[in-house]
């Protein structure tokens, strides 16, 4: 199963979990699969069936440009992250 | 494109120092930059900037300067399409370039006049009416989070992990990142340091001002020429304030004097459109003045920045909790989340929280500034470092090697580190030349700081022609900051296996290269320079394929190597030389493009020394010596990699001691000249010794790492390290200028 890493200011809504583990082929079944879950989860993720442009999505240590529709392998490490500014 | 690549290593032309090819072209003045366009019938145009920096405009009247003989056009908010239903960033990003209702800083554009001439446009300024209720005025970050400020921007929501409150707030977002548990962590700890740290807003401080000119054509194409970081950029920005198609606007790039981040927004570009376009189509140029540069394009962030750490007795780190506030100035988007990524970037440390808050103020809207945020949140953590390692009694960089992550640690984000050279870094450090010599004399310390920068992939395009003398002609997409246009020009000399010199290089503007990114995130070498290793890898297989020709065999009986074709059947040898003059009858031209997005860029570490002497009467602090030790992947071009380390020093040491922007109560900025506004000179400035560490990068064919940002972070740091340990204060405010030094000392004194 994909290991997520669950952002800091979401972890309210895993009652305090900061990994959770989740089977799910894609980061959007992953993000369905986590509001299934955790109520709440998927639009605070999401907005208009994409991934909010503050966040960034992490498989396996690189960040994704496919984001929603980035597949996983069953042992994936998912991260959401603050996207960085500046540059 | 392949992301697994093994960085090869014996190289031909990676590694050597060839002249740059725009070297003669400057400093005889023949290169061309944003001043040097002219254009038949060209008008100039300059901006009526708000003297207030917080005020609404209740009326603004054009007219009587329009009247003005020589006059041709004035613009202002109203000639900007309507952002009704626009998303709140393109709104600001067309207010910024003339306010609409509100100014939000000293210096905010009104309006804009075009003329025959710029001393007509200059008077004609002053015929423009403008009515102002002033407003109270905001510049302290903590102020403006008070929940009882005067709120800059009305529809201004404060955004939370997906959230959005429900009032109005100067607070656009709050960030945080964590792992483990904080408070468990504290309480194992023998010692902790808690401290508070403040940053002054600073100026990227790039010699040439901004500048542009515009064609609005009959047709509704858009042509511009200025000084920009990214040419796409400049399109993409000018599309969304104009409300145009990105097809209908080519922008031009020019050489550029400086950039350090400070030129990928835009400022006069959509002006100048705006005037050609109600100038009957007379192009129009607009050249910044230096204080217009200071008061009104994009500096970097003030700060406040809490920091608290603590260690086993053993020495190894055990939590860490930052509070980092960054001023965005008038308009959301500070680098407060690259400065929450850096601070506790270089050590392992397993209960961590990292809060970020951006924050609007009234000043210029923020824009990057090398490896910005990193600077600010560096100097806080690696202060606080410095103290505890005292406490510990521990040697700093024993410390380091202690607590530094190497391959494979997490970051406080959970985010695993690639391969990374920190400890071979801290390594060299210690057996660098100055750390060995001995600082004697009064007054006089040592101070070394870590530095970390996350660099950044990004797209990037580049497109190649061989010429009939075998000779290649490349068009890549990154403008040309420092060295950029060498060190990829010798990736694809490297991959043809062809000398340098066959390597023709020109920068293309929008209609001539596939899509960049701009020349940022110390990105060009790194990505633009996989995208020619790529275009290399297609030249080379149609190359092969005449030669196959010309053989009568098949392609793969054709090897090529070291700029030679060979038959594997008959074992003949053909130069590419001697193969290019055979295209016409082969086919025709061979070309290649290529455009690619890699995303394993690898961090960049470095540790910085400092040895300062202090003025005990004056507070003037004199830098004796510097060294800067960085991990730079693999060096393409090792002399201008030490450029970079000495440039991005140089711009810390000025951060760290002496550059600030100084408001009076009314929000209005004093020092808007380079005689007040104090950057570093060749006088304030010893050597700076560097020593390039080679860890390569398996996320790049060459083991390319970006080296530009990195160096820039740890400077103020080690600057304060050293001044502690030459007069006994700790310093906890950017820049340690003469006043702030002696104010530092009196208090000890009266302590």
């Amino acid at each position: 199963m994909a290991v997520v890493y669950v952002p800091s200011l979401l972890r309210s809504l895993t009652g305090g979990l900061a990994q959770v583990e989740v089977a799910a082929g894609s980061v959007r079944e992953l993000v369905d699969a986590l509001e299934e879950r955790y109520p709440g989860m998927g639009v605070r993720l999401c907005e208009d069936g994409r991934l909010r442009p503050t966040f960034s999505v992490a498989v396996d240590g690189v960040v994704s440009l496919k984001r929603l529709n980035q597949k996983l392998e069953p042992d994936s490490e998912v991260h959401f992250l603050p996207v960085i500014s500046g540059g | 494109m392949s992301d697994k690549q093994t960085p090869i290593k014996d190289f031909q032309v990676i590694g050597t120092s060839p002249l740059r090819p725009d070297a003669v072209d400057k400093v005889t003045g023949r290169a061309l930059f944003g001043d040097d366009v002219r254009l038949p019938g060209m008008l100039y145009g300059v901006v009526l900037r708000s003297p207030h920096s917080h005020a609404r405009i209740l009326s603004i009247d054009t007219r009587k300067a329009e009247a003005l003989p020589g006059v041709f056009g004035a613009v202002t908010a109203a000639d900007l399409p309507s952002f009704t239903d626009a998303g709140a960033y393109q709104r600001y990003q067309a207010e910024n370039a003339l306010a609409n209702q509100k100014a939000l800083y000293y210096g905010h554009p009104v309006a804009a006049v075009a003329a025959i001439n710029p001393h007509i446009a200059q008077e004609a300024l002053g015929l423009i009416d403008v009515t102002y209720e002033i407003l109270p005025v905001i510049l302290d970050v903590r102020q403006a989070m008070a929940e009882d400020a005067p709120i800059l921007l009305d529809d201004l929501r404060t955004h939370e992990a997906g959230s959005r409150s429900d009032h109005s707030s100067n607070v656009a977002s709050h960030e945080q990142t964590s792992c483990g548990d904080l408070e468990l962590g504290f309480s194992q700890a023998a010692f902790i340091v808690e401290r508070e740290f403040h940053t002054s807003t600073v100026h990227q401080g790039y010699i040439e001002p901004q500048n542009a000119t515009a064609q609005a054509h009959e047709d509704g194409q858009i042509t511009i020429w200025c000084s920009t970081q990214g040419a796409f950029g400049v399109r993409d920005q000018v599309a969304e304030i104009l409300r145009v198609p990105v097809s209908h606007i080519r922008v031009i790039p020019m050489e550029i004097g400086g950039g350090f981040g400070g030129k990928n927004n835009v400022y006069l570009e959509p002006l100048a459109a705006l005037l050609s376009r109600k100038c009957a189509h007379r192009p129009v140029k607009m050249i910044m003045g230096y204080d217009e540069v200071l008061a009104a394009t994009g500096p970097t962030s003030a700060s406040y920045i809490k920091v608290k750490i603590g260690a086993a007795a053993d020495g190894r780190l055990i939590a860490a909790q930052a509070v980092l506030c960054y001023a965005a100035g008038a308009y959301p988007g500070s680098p407060v989340t690259s400065g929450m990524d850096c601070i506790f970037a270089p050590y392992k440390i397993p209960h961590v929280q990292i809060d970020g808050y951006d924050v609007v103020v009234n000043k210029p809207r923020t824009a990057s500034y090398r490896a910005p945020g990193g600077t600010n949140a560096n100097f806080a953590g690696e202060v606080v470092i410095d103290e505890l390692c005292e406490k510990l009694g521990m040697d700093p960089l024993e410390f380091r090697l202690l607590n530094g992550v190497q391959t494979g640690d997490r970051k406080a984000d959970g985010m695993p580190l690639p391969v990374i050279g920190f400890h071979e870094v801290i390594q060299a450090a210690q057996q660098t030349p100055q750390l060995s010599a001995p600082l004697e004399g009064p007054y006089r310390g040592r101070g070394v700081a870590c530095g970390y920068w996350g660099n950044y992939g990004g797209t990037s395009s580049a497109s190649a022609s061989v010429n009939a003398d075998g000779a290649i002609s490349l068009v890549e997409g990154s403008v040309d900051l420092g060295s950029g246009r060498v060190a990829i020009a010798m990736q694809l000399a490297e991959a043809m296996e062809l000398p340098y010199q066959d390597i023709q290089t020109v920068v293309g503007d929008t209609a001539t290269v596939g899509y960049t990114e701009g020349t940022y995130g110390s990105r060009a070498t790194f990505a633009t320079g996989w995208a020619v290793y790529e275009l290399a890898q297609s030249l080379k297989g149609q190359l092969c394929e005449r030669a196959a020709l010309l053989w009568d065999v098949e392609p793969d009986q054709v090897g090529y190597g070291k700029g030679a074709f060979t038959n594997r059947v008959s074992a003949e040898s053909m130069s590419l030389r001697a193969l290019a003059s055979h295209m016409d009858e082969t086919g025709g031209p061979v070309v290649a493009s290529a455009s690619v997005h890699p995303s394993k860029e690898g961090p960049a570490f470095g540790v910085h020394i400092a040895d300062v002497e202090v003025d005990p009467e004056t507070g003037k602090v004199s830098v004796l010596r510097y060294t800067a030790v960085q991990d730079v992947g693999k060096a393409i071009h090792p002399i201008y990699v030490e450029g970079q380390i000495q440039g991005g020093v140089a711009q810390g040491i000025g951060w760290g001691m002496n550059e600030e922007y100084v408001y009076d109560e009314q929000g209005r900025l004093l020092n808007a000249s380079l005689l007040d506004y104090r950057l570093p000179t060749s006088l304030d400035l010893p050597m700076i010794e560097t020593v390039l560490v080679e860890v390569p990068n398996p996320g790049h064919p060459y083991g390319v790492r970006g080296v530009g940002e990195m160096p820039i972070v740890p400077p103020p740091a080690a600057l304060a390290n050293a001044i502690y340990r030459a007069v006994g204060v700790r310093m906890q405010i950017l820049p340690m200028s003469p006043p702030r030094i002696l104010e530092a000392l009196w208090e000890k004194e009266r302590n």
